[in-house]
């Protein structure tokens, strides 16, 4: 049994909730952002195909590097950040444990 | 031209559910008329993932997709829908005698006894940059979110924005089309087909096209239309330049549109059903696939599927509210013809 690991969503400047999630369950960042009531279309369902579930890193571990799928699909969006992601293509592993993302805008 | 469609059962949403609704709709004898925004029907399948392979397809170990898409078509053909495509249902009302009336974008009308709304998550429209002033200039005041008919800009100054396929073919088929091309893209480098990107570099070398990386469209301007566009590059600086179009491409993005307007209930932009038979808080009016919702509901083609049987019985029910429905096998009795 794998601890859980905690993930920070910034809310507002300086406001962070705390979401705890489990990582023995093969999970996404976007299936738990889902789950804790936030507001994501996820319309693909976790393909890296819609860009709904746009997210930006803003602090903790070092992820690995976006595939092709998501690079592509961050392309089309109007606006992206440094730290850009789908939070689709990120799996809740004990190594992302203390990640801190901020939501996209719905549509952006 | 005005155009006017009577049918038995309207459903709204040509995806996978929406198609199978037709077959079990012919199964009772219901004709259907499908209308979608999308050109062309599947729905997400189509339009999103054509070539993904779907796993939990009753009967299917693996199935693509497009490949569901072509086989449900074909399952309806024998019952003869007729279809509205790249349209989108703006309104609707019931009337007197129970019976439905419904208008698209472009003016079609649809007459019917029940409407099934197999919407999934929405209608896809275009997504749309964060510039303040946009939806000023839409409607044919020069803010054009997708190329319909390319003749349109023959002769006329444009910039386009993106960095996608459909912003590196628009600005390659523009280039011979319009007098003055520009394409502003916020990256430096293109992840779209390589052989697109190539022939934009090469028009650009060539001084055909205006190529602008780094930058973005920030501000409109003109006066009651567009005049003019502000290109603001990463680094700050900024250039206003003329023009007659501005065509921002920056592919689809579903959105809930006109059906969170018609009174029905809705949670989280998911319309409320009654399991029974789906059907919405508006009596004739029914709701089946992702557009719904349910104690237990799970977002799957498979539950959509027996979501549009329980549904064509209810359908039937509210038109026909004095027959009496048995229950006949395709095995038994062969799949009916219309």
């Amino acid at each position: 049994m794998q601890e859980d690991i905690r993930v920070y969503v910034e809310e507002a400047p300086g406001q962070r909730r705390e979401l705890e999630a489990p990582t023995d369950m093969g999970l996404s960042l976007m299936e738990l952002l889902k789950a804790s009531g936030y507001d994501i279309m996820a319309t693909c369902g976790g393909m890296a195909l819609c860009a709904t579930c746009h997210v930006e890193v803003l602090a903790g571990p070092a992820l690995p590097e976006p595939g092709d799928d998501e690079l592509d699909m961050l392309e089309t969006l109007p606006v992206v950040h440094e730290g850009s992601r789908l939070s689709c293509q990120i799996r809740l592993t004990p190594r992302t444990d203390g990640l801190v993302v901020r939501l996209a805008p719905t549509g952006a | 031209m005005p155009n006017t469609i009577s049918t038995d059962i309207c459903i709204i949403g040509a995806g996978p559910v929406g198609l199978f609704a037709v077959f079990e709709a012919g199964l009772l004898k219901l004709r259907c008329h499908v209308v979608d925004a999308l050109p062309q029907p599947g729905g997400q399948l189509s339009e999103i993932y054509p070539k993904k392979p779907i796993y939990d397809i009753p009967g299917f170990p693996e199935i693509l997709a497009g490949d569901l898409v072509t086989n449900l078509l074909k399952q309806i053909e024998p019952f003869h829908p007729t279809f509205t495509l790249g349209e989108r249902v703006e309104r609707f009302a019931k009337l007197d005698d129970g019976s439905f009336q419904l208008y698209t974008t472009d003016g079609t009308e649809v007459l019917c006894k029940a409407v099934a709304i197999a919407g999934g998550l929405g209608s896809f429209e275009p997504r749309k940059p964060a510039v303040e002033n946009l939806e000023q200039f839409e409607g044919g005041k020069g803010v054009h979110y997708m190329v319909r008919d390319p003749e349109h800009f023959r002769g006329q100054k444009i910039v386009i924005a993106g960095g996608g396929d459909s912003a590196l073919d628009w600005t390659n088929f523009l280039a011979n089309v319009a007098s003055d091309v520009t394409l502003v893209h916020r990256g430096t480098t293109f992840r779209g087909a390589a052989d697109s990107a190539e022939k934009v570099k090469s028009l650009a070398e060539a001084g055909k096209i205006k190529l602008v990386l780094s930058s973005n469209v920030t501000h409109l301007h003109g006066n009651g239309k567009l005049a003019a566009v502000t290109i603001t590059g990463n680094d700050g600086t900024a250039e206003t330049v003329p023009l007659d179009h501005f065509i921002p491409l920056f592919g689809l993005t579903p959105k809930l549109g006109p059906i969170g307007e018609w009174n029905l209930d809705l949670t989280d932009d998911a319309i409320v059903v009654d399991t029974v038979d789906y059907s919405t808080s508006l009596p004739g009016v029914f709701a089946i696939g992702d557009i719904n919702t349910y104690p237990g509901k799970l977002k799957l083609i498979l539950c959509g599927f027996h979501e549009a049987a329980l549904m064509c019985q209810g359908a039937y029910k509210y038109i026909y509210p004095d027959k009496k429905y048995v229950l006949k096998y395709t095995t038994v009795n062969g799949v009916p013809t219309m």
